[in-house]
């Protein structure tokens, strides 16, 4: 106690002070002192706190129900019976076997011919006979074979890139890129006719997402004055906010080209990193194939990253980015698709290996496949009741009622006959399948028609018959 | 007398203070086994159950520490002097555009540039063969220190143990490869097409009733990649208002997938299942955040072998507490279908189970199948949801027909409806070289994590500078191994891993062994202080006998 007191008082001259202080002032110390006893002793304010005895956390996990798992699907759902009753037999080339009777196949996205091509098959079989099938690994452990990297390499120098990566798989090579550079409160203006894959890579970046209206470059630019002006308020914050621009070569839920020229400009105008998805324009689009940048006669440099699947005109497997080596490399250890996964079975690599010799040997291909599609597009618009949408060079026509009603089941159904109507005249067509629910701006329902090369126009003018004839005939019926 | 007591409860307590402060105590000694009294005793399959988890050893922890600092403090002054121009960069750094942010911010790349740089050549070895018993390793050169590497025309033949072949399936000759090459003349490589959009050939109506079959339940569904069909899968099964449950070491893939649910993740830790039944109350009686409406439904989602653990998880546990909460169970079979059990057919099998009390099973082929791709079993209702609402039955490719074809054929194998025991051999081949070459690590004094029976094998290495040296001195005796350490890992708990497989045979394990004892003395990595185990004299007893 003594050492509390301070040196220059002694106890008398406390002793003192306490006696001569004025009564009240003793005793409204005396009350702070008690009321700060009651404050430490008397129970914290809690409102609404109810603390639950046993017997009653019992009850409540005793009557406690979920939901059924998933919800109940009728066995004569349309979609698997349509899975269920087309039984494919044999590779689905251009003609295809189905329940055993042959049908010219308008549905399989093998727009070069190139799912039916021996040399390929040959290139494949070389090296299951070295590599087997599996590679047993991810990347990083002893699952790296000297033909992922030599299509890396391949890929790379088709693109005229400095670097090019392989993904297993087309869906996981996007929305593993796009959050691998946009992360929490970067900002990504977005198309909002993207496919379903960005969209989950958009989802998983958790970063700002910025819809503007499909291939509308006005709604683009009010988003980008918008965000300035944000930035200006915030300045702190927009020294560390990236921004991203997304869209696709040729979107695979409208059959557009994107306007490239237009969004590059922009690119340089708002300081937005600009990643293009090409899964449906990689290897159709240009003199070459080399997508929707040789469409319009832009370097290649101009765009961050390009990504594509190897999936449609490759007829393979995977997928794959390019880009700048120091933009690319960076997925090397961020891209969730490519550090966690085992690598694409070596024997796919060697085939798309193979793939891309042919497209360099025969460039040819890809002015067919702008005239097959064009001849397409037109003989498709002049069928009555129904319309095309889209880009006449594009690979993919969605061809849908000129008239859609009210009721999105109702022409879905439509369209199912009409596609089963076709089967049975021999042709194969397949109707564009949405998740209704979960996509961001669904598109109106269409029949998804894909051109192939390999099409003659004898085949061509049948098919179209057989399209028209179909058309008719569910029309006239449901009208 | 006293003063000493003093002494010892005095370095005890501050023994115990550091560990906490450097984090060791949460990977304490944890030796779960039959004698275990946790349990109730009526479960027998606690009698066989081995797991342990030796605790880091308080030196090897402060020296790992310390290790990481000096390499943390050296980066910083290698950063500095490229700052200001002294050093060369030596890779390609992100030109500064005007007006653009920078891709990158400095620090976020700060371990690969100074840490991950130095040991980059114990990654992405490129294989120049077939990845089965042996592999052939390419030689890489970098003259600047890891920065870039070249490729030479040099390969070395090197055992190989890092590779997830269980089986042995991953083979250039075999059965198996003869059926892909007619497969690939018939089929071609690819089928262009979604399953519902005329993609889904009749192989992989054959393959889905075969899986469906080799797991005893109603019907599959099959994904061409193993990463996308958790990812893809999960959003349809799980949504706004459910709640996940995940064990705290669980693959990307499955944190992925819970993520883009939408639903609530809590995690629990590790195996323990006093910990999810603690959440799993929690949960039910409290409800959703603020709302306090009841929860939809609650997904526990475990893993049946843990690949960075070794550990297998306690399956019967989790059912008794999933049949007692009502809730439900993804199981992802990654590593041990094919690779554990009596019939290879999964953790299921291993502890004898109903396939039905499980109510997601998913599993890949990239391992035992030496394929690629994953699928999801389970009941007819749970399938034909997916296949209907499935991101991957709309939105991508069916699977190659060859990789299909791999996976039929060697299931076939497995199920020994090729008429051959070739599969059961496998089978057997596969424990018996997990149970021998476990019982050699503790024989020699290493600490591995895991169950007795879990086909990888974890040896713990703890500093990252012996991690490196562990790869690059095995692979030099011609042992391929695998090395991983923080970020895969905590920071103290860098480790070897070795994969095990049927396709070894005992004098390669035996090899393979001599290897890892030779490194091992040199690194002076023999840190265990237990005991052998048990069931080790009993194994070498047995095999005595025979």
């Amino acid at each position: 106690m003594m050492a509390i007191i301070p040196a220059t008082w002694d106890m008398y001259d406390m002793f003192q002070a306490v006696i001569q202080a004025p009564a009240y002032h003793l005793i409204f110390e005396a009350l702070l002192i008690i009321w700060i006893f009651k404050l430490m002793f008397s129970k914290a304010y809690a409102p609404n706190k109810t603390i639950l005895t046993e017997k009653e956390k019992e009850e409540l996990i005793q009557e406690w129900q979920p939901e059924p798992l998933v919800p109940d699907v009728p066995d004569d759902h349309p979609v698997l019976q349509a899975m269920n009753n087309n039984i494919i037999s044999g590779r689905p080339d251009k003609v295809m076997v189905i329940n055993g009777k042959s049908v010219v196949n308008m549905a399989s996205l093998n727009f070069l011919g190139l799912l039916g091509d021996e040399s390929i098959e040959a290139a494949a079989q070389k090296a299951l006979s070295k590599y087997g099938v599996g590679s047993c690994g991810p990347r990083g452990f002893y699952g790296t074979m000297d033909v992922h990297l030599e299509l890396e390499e391949r890929l790379a120098k088709f693109m005229n890139c400095e670097e090019a990566i392989l993904y297993s798989y087309g869906f996981a090579t996007i929305a593993s890129a796009i959050p691998a550079y946009s992360k929490r409160g970067d900002v990504i203006f977005v198309d909002e006719g993207v496919c379903f894959a960005i969209q989950k890579g958009l989802i998983a970046s958790r970063s700002v997402i910025k819809y503007f209206k499909h291939n509308d470059m006005d709604d683009l630019e009010r988003l980008c004055i918008e965000q300035q002006k944000e930035d200006k308020r915030v300045p702190k914050k927009a020294k560390v906010t990236r921004r991203f621009l997304v869209v696709e070569g040729l979107y695979a839920k409208h059959g557009d080209i994107c306007p490239l020229p237009k969004l590059v400009e922009m690119k340089w105008k708002y300081k937005l990193r600009i990643f293009v998805e090409e899964s449906f324009s990689f290897g159709v689009l240009g003199d070459t194939g080399r997508g929707v940048t040789e469409h319009y006669g832009i370097n290649i440099d101009e765009i961050d990253l390009m990504a594509a699947c190897l999936e449609n005109a490759i007829g393979g497997a995977g997928g794959f980015c390019c880009g700048k080596k120091y933009i690319v490399d960076h997925q090397r250890l961020s891209g969730l698709g490519y550090c966690f996964s085992a690598s694409l079975p070596p024997m796919l690599a060697s085939g798309a290996i193979q793939s891309l010799n042919i497209i360099i040997d025969d460039p040819g291909m890809f002015g067919k496949l702008r005239n097959n599609c064009t001849l397409i597009h037109e003989k498709l618009s002049k069928i009555e009741g129904m319309r095309v949408v889209g880009d006449p060079v594009a690979p993919i026509k969605h061809f849908s009622l000129s008239e859609p009603s009210d009721d999105r089941d109702l022409d879905n159904r439509s369209l199912e006959k009409i596609t089963q109507e076709a089967m049975q005249r021999g042709l194969a067509l397949t109707p564009a399948r949405y998740l209704e629910h979960e996509e961001h701006n669904l598109p109106l329902p269409s029949i998804r028609i894909a051109v192939n090369v390999k099409l003659t126009e004898e085949e061509i003018d049948t098919c179209i018959n057989i399209v028209a004839d179909s058309c008719q005939a569910v029309l006239s019926k449901s009208s | 007398m006293s003063g000493l007591v003093d002494k010892s409860t005095m370095q005890t307590s501050f023994r115990f203070k550091l560990k906490k402060f450097l984090n060791v105590t949460n990977c304490s000694t944890k030796i779960t086994n039959g004698y275990g009294q946790k349990h109730p005793k009526t479960s027998d399959w606690r009698k066989t159950w081995w797991e342990s988890f030796e605790e880091t050893p308080l030196y090897a922890a402060i020296w790992t520490y310390l290790g990481y600092g000096m390499l943390v403090i050296v980066g910083y002054i290698r950063d500095f002097l490229r700052d200001i121009g002294l050093e060369t960069q030596k890779s390609c750094t992100e030109p500064k555009i005007p007006g653009f942010v920078p891709l990158y911010q400095s620090w976020e790349n700060f371990y690969t540039r100074n840490l991950y740089r130095r040991v980059r050549d114990c990654w992405n070895r490129p294989v120049c063969s077939v990845a089965g018993a042996y592999v052939d390793v390419t030689e890489r050169l970098t003259h600047d220190c890891g920065w870039n590497f070249e490729l030479t025309d040099n390969f070395q033949h090197t055992m190989n143990f890092g590779s997830y072949n269980y089986l042995g399936f991953a083979d250039n000759v075999g059965p198996c490869k003869d059926s892909v090459d007619k497969t690939c003349k018939r089929y071609g490589l690819s089928s262009c097409g979604s399953r519902q959009e005329l993609g889904q050939l009749d192989i992989h109506h054959e393959l889905e009733d075969l899986i469906a079959q080799f797991l005893g339940v109603e019907a599959a569904i099959t994904v061409p990649m193993g990463f996308a069909t958790n990812s893809m899968n999960m959003p349809c099964i799980a949504k706004k208002g459910s709640l996940i449950l995940s064990d705290e070491l669980n693959h990307a893939s499955l944190v992925l997938g819970s993520r883009l649910t939408g639903s609530t993740i809590r995690t629990y830790k590790h195996c323990d299942m006093e910990d999810l039944e603690r959440k799993l109350r929690t949960a039910i009686i409290e409800g959703q955040p603020r709302t306090h409406k009841a929860w939809k439904k609650i997904i526990i989602v475990i893993e049946g072998v843990y690949s960075m653990e070794g550990s297998i998880v306690c399956l019967p546990e989790v059912v008794r507490l999933k049949k007692k909460y009502k809730a439900y169970i993804y199981l992802d079979e990654a590593h041990s279908i094919g690779a554990i059990g009596p019939n290879g057919r999964g953790v299921v099998d291993y502890f004898n189970m109903s396939p039905s009390d499980i109510d997601i099973r998913m599993g890949t082929f990239t391992k035992s199948f030496g394929s690629a791709g994953g699928y999801i079993a389970g009941s007819k209702r749970l399938v034909n949801h997916l296949k209907c609402n499935s991101h991957s039955s709309i939105y991508s490719p069916v699977m190659p027909p060859p990789v299909a074809q791999q996976i039929i054929t060697s299931m076939k194998i497995i199920m020994g409806l090729n008429g051959t025991d070739e599969g059961r051999r496998r089978i057997l081949q596969l424990k018996d070289n997990i149970r021998y070459f476990r019982r050699r690590l503790h024989e020699m004094g290493f600490i591995i994590y895991g169950n007795k029976d879990s086909p990888v094998v974890p040896i713990l290495i703890y500093y990252p500078s012996k991690t490196v040296a562990f790869s690059r001195e095995c692979l030099k005796r011609g042992l391929a191994t695998v090395v991983v350490g923080f970020p895969a890992t905590s920071i103290i708990e860098s480790r070897a891993r070795i994969c095990l497989s049927s396709a070894h045979t005992r004098e390669m394990v035996d090899r393979a062994l001599n290897i890892i004892d030779e490194v091992g003395n040199l690194l002076r990595i023999k840190y265990s202080n237990l005991a052998v185990p048990r069931w080790c004299e009993d194994d070498k007893n047995a095999n005595d006998i025979l």
